[in-house]
């Protein structure tokens, strides 16, 4: 039975690892808005026809 | 999403707004527009490739009937401002969040997001929707934050900018923390339960040597960061009440963790069992999630408590003869400010040249403008009316009347703190109920069985930790906020509808409110004007705040829209307004005003009459007939239970007919002013009436804060009465009376839930004082109530919305 100690330890070792992401999602934004990803994740990128803009890249630099 | 949809509109609404479209339409790209506005933004969405504007949603424009003036947003390129604004800026790009009130759809993410299609200078833009708030990085080379700005104002989103825009960041921290406390209590919740469930389900003796005392102290070093970090917001709320000699719903549950944890770690250290440390867990994490969803429900409405808001972010100087924009920030004693028609006075100042007629509704709620005269001290938060004003500042903003009134106690108490929650009330009695029962129970047991003394008393206070209780008003309240919300019904606070379902009599404005201001329908009898005649007419209509001068304003619009210059302008509040217009002196108004009979017959009781006076000649009048808000008679009808009034500033002209819809022996009070309109109110509230205030938030805002709840009817929700406790969007107003059974539905949720958790405590306190509780118990019981509560009240008010109708007809987009 003392192989429990070691899987306890493994399964600590993975929540940690869980809670870890976790904490990581939430301090780098993820968790700011829950709503507008779920309508812009419809809109589609037409390909720009007729006369010609300049589009600059669309990224965002922190 | 089909970009046909595009090609097949020409029909009796606008393409861009989906106004109503006027008589004189404008036909462009086979597509008919209100006005030359809605056809600007359309050109310019159409020639860069974006009509998938129109495609994503009907109609998704905002109106754009009203110019925007080529110089409001001067103050923008003021460096001082621009940097309080933006949120980073370095030589190549910066970065600003703007607070766009007028979003409200999936085309105005859409656009709003595409931004970098319209202005090259622009590199990102993002949207965070339930907050309405826009973040854009843009290039400083290409554009400047004036551009944007303008930009987005033409768009038909003008983001609304003040100084309260700097302290919003401590709200994200703290909503921040809440979610590591969360998670953090979650993974032990889940991490306890996996370890405690071997002891539950019995282990073998010998395994249980070996194993218990290691499960034991795992428990409790999971549990330490919970009662450490997690709860620490229970401790810190019970130990501030108590000190203010308030015994809230936080006491009881502190003192359930506080009790759960040392009875745990003394059983843990001395090896007498297991403790409580996964009833524990689970009771925190319960309640964050509550507080949680009371914080998100809180977060989508924070923006329109703020009073700030109405602050000014720059003013126009007058220097050495030169006109400059200052931001506010910077106003030192001695500047000479001029303040323009509906601008606020920013910091106390002396009157030194034109004719000041100052409303004070922000501040006193009163909407009668006070006028001044000249070396008079104008107060600071009293908005213009009238012409330009040219004021000398005495004393710097930070120690004006305004901001002194904003900071002080009496102010900044706000509606949530005076209503006495039915949940406050609950927990009081709760809590004493609650330490009797251990003290009792230990008493008892120290008489015949001293072993058993203090855990009896231990656990009384660990089983009846009233977490089901703590979680269902907010979850049931929250709920109700949010569904009445999808109905159009816009409230401030969950509070509110406590509050609204005690309501007993309503009282209602007349213009603007059982009346529709934009269906009104206005004709013109008398000879026929030239063209300046009608500018004139237009600029002195558009320049008063009376409801039928907007009226005449609204429908002038089309055709002489105009920026003329206003002079000696004088309304006699109620009666007309007179003003000296590119040397026409005009006059609109009653007949008495004008010094005239005869033309308001008294035999059409359906309609206003206001009349024309140019240079001393009468021209004719208009005649505005009221349209009743439709379904007027059925909401009335279903109302009927409660008491009602009525309050108008207007004439008694439709007294009969209103008293058709009224039940019989309602008071109805015509001539009334504003003041007169909050003396009424008081007087309901001192004869111990809960009196509801139904305006539309323009001349009764002193009412509708002085009632114990100011509901706000209005036509574009964006606008909105810092007085009121809820806005309304006039298309739902036949839906009134379901909003207020609706109110009391929520709270009988919420009575039933708390029975409902009432029962589970009595079931656990069984156990309790017979001193024989084992942790199981506790385990099942904590989650199984709070899960039981949560449920019933998110399913109870939703079924309750579905039953009462409330969003019949209403798309969810």
């Amino acid at each position: 039975m003392n192989i429990i100690f070691l899987l306890i330890g493994c399964s600590l070792f993975l929540a940690l690892g869980f809670l870890g992401a976790f904490i990581w999602t939430v301090k780098s934004g993820q968790m700011d808005d829950d709503y507008t990803p779920s309508v812009r994740i419809l809109f589609e990128d037409k390909p720009i026809t007729g006369d010609a803009n300049t589009i600059p890249v669309n990224s965002e630099k922190k | 999403m089909v970009a046909e949809t595009v090609n097949i509109v020409v029909g009796t609404t606008c393409f861009h707004c989906g106004d109503k479209l006027p008589k004189a339409s404008i036909l462009f790209d086979d597509k008919s527009f209100c006005c030359q506005g809605c056809q600007g933004v359309y050109e310019l969405l159409a020639g860069n490739n974006m009509c998938d504007y129109y495609s994503l949603t009907d109609t998704p424009g905002l109106t754009r009937k009203n110019p925007i003036s080529s110089v409001k947003f001067a103050y923008l390129e003021d460096a001082e401002i621009e940097k309080q604004l933006l949120d980073y800026k370095d030589a190549k790009q910066a970065k600003i969040s703007l607070h766009i009130p007028t979003m409200h759809c999936s085309s105005c993410i859409w656009l709003l997001e595409s931004l970098y299609k319209l202005e090259k200078g622009i590199s990102f833009s993002r949207v965070d929707f339930l907050k309405k708030q826009l973040t854009i990085t843009y290039q400083v080379q290409h554009t400047s934050l004036r551009k944007i700005v303008e930009l987005l104002s033409t768009l038909g989103y003008e983001p609304s900018l003040s100084l309260s825009h700097l302290e919003e960041t401590k709200v994200q921290v703290n909503n921040k923390k809440l979610l590591y406390q969360l998670g953090v209590a979650g993974f032990s919740f889940g991490n306890i339960m996996l370890i405690s469930f071997p002891e539950y389900f019995g282990l073998d003796s010998s395994s249980t040597a070996s194993f218990s005392p290691l499960f034991g102290y795992l428990n409790m070093a999971l549990a330490i960061p919970v009662f450490l970090y997690s709860a620490q917001g229970y401790f810190i709320s019970a130990y501030q009440s108590l000190r203010k000699k308030i015994i809230n719903i936080d006491f009881p549950l502190a003192l359930g963790i506080l009790v759960m944890f040392l009875r745990s770690s003394y059983e843990v250290i001395s090896h007498s069992g297991i403790g409580f440390f996964d009833t524990l867990a689970g009771l925190v994490f319960f309640l964050l999630i509550g507080k949680w969803i009371q914080q998100r429900t809180f977060d989508t409405l924070s923006f329109e408590r703020d009073y700030k808001s109405y602050f000014p972010v720059a003013v126009s100087l007058l220097k050495e003869g030169k006109e400059l924009t200052v931001p506010v920030t910077k106003l030192k004693v001695g500047d000479r400010m001029l303040i323009r028609h509906q601008e606020i006075v920013p910091a106390d100042a002396i009157l030194l040249n034109g004719e000041a007629k100052i409303d004070f509704s922000f501040v006193t709620g009163e909407s009668l403008p006070i006028e001044k005269v000249l070396g008079e001290v104008v107060y600071a938060g009293g908005r213009q009316i009238g012409a330009v004003i040219e004021l000398e500042v005495c004393k710097p903003v930070s120690q004006s009347y305004l901001t002194q009134l904003w900071n002080s106690e009496h102010f900044a108490k706000d509606r949530k703190s005076q209503i006495i929650t039915f949940q406050s009330i609950v927990s009081k009695y709760f809590t004493i109920a609650l330490i009797a029962i251990a003290l009792s129970a230990g008493i008892f047991w120290l008489l015949f069985d001293p072993t058993k003394s203090l855990a009896a008393f231990s656990a009384v206070l660990i089983i009846a930790c009233p977490c089901a209780l703590a979680l269902s008003s907010p979850f049931a309240l929250g709920n109700g906020l949010t569904m009445l919300g999808r109905a159009k019904f816009y409230l401030k606070s969950p509070e509110i509808i406590e509050q609204m379902a005690k309501i007993d009599h309503i009282v209602f404005d007349k213009t603007g409110t059982i009346t529709q201001a934009a269906e009104a329908s206005i004709q013109f009898v008398g000879d026929a004007l030239t063209e300046d005649e009608w500018k004139a007419v237009y600029a002195i209509a558009n320049n008063s705040i009376h409801p039928l001068s907007k009226k005449i304003a609204n429908h002038l619009m089309p055709n002489y829209a105009n920026k003329w210059g206003v002079l000696q302008f004088k309304e006699l509040g109620g009666k007309g307004v007179s003003a000296n217009i590119n040397g026409i002196i005009t006059m609109l108004g009653s007949a008495t005003f004008l010094g005239l009979t005869g033309f308001e017959p008294n035999a059409d009781q359906l309609s206003s009459y206001v009349g024309i006076q140019l240079n001393g000649q009468y021209k004719g009048f208009f005649k505005i007939t009221h349209a009743y808000r439709a379904g007027l008679k059925e909401v009335i009808a279903e109302l009927g239970s409660k008491r009602m009034s009525l309050i108008s500033g207007d004439n008694d002209a439709e007294k009969t007919r209103l008293q058709q819809f009224f039940p019989l022996g309602t008071e109805l009070h015509f001539h009334q002013s504003p003041s007169e309109k909050l003396l009424f109110i008081n007087n309901l509230k001192a004869n111990g009436a809960q009196v509801a205030m139904v305006g539309d938030g323009l001349n009764d805002a002193g009412a509708l804060k002085a009632a114990n709840l100011g509901i706000s009817v209005s036509e574009d929700t964006a606008n909105f009465s810092p007085s009121s406790d809820i806005i309304m969007d006039a298309s739902v107003f036949t839906r009134l009376a379901k909003f207020f059974v609706y109110a009391k539905d929520t709270m009988r949720v919420i009575h039933m839930s708390f029975v409902i958790s009432l029962l589970y405590n009595i079931v656990g306190l069984s156990f309790a004082v017979t001193g024989t509780m084992s942790p199981i118990v506790a385990a099942i019981l904590m989650p199984l109530s709070s899960v039981s509560v949560i449920s019933f009240t998110t399913l109870g008010t939703w079924l309750y919305a579905k039953r009462r109708g409330l969003f019949k007809g209403i798309a969810y987009n």
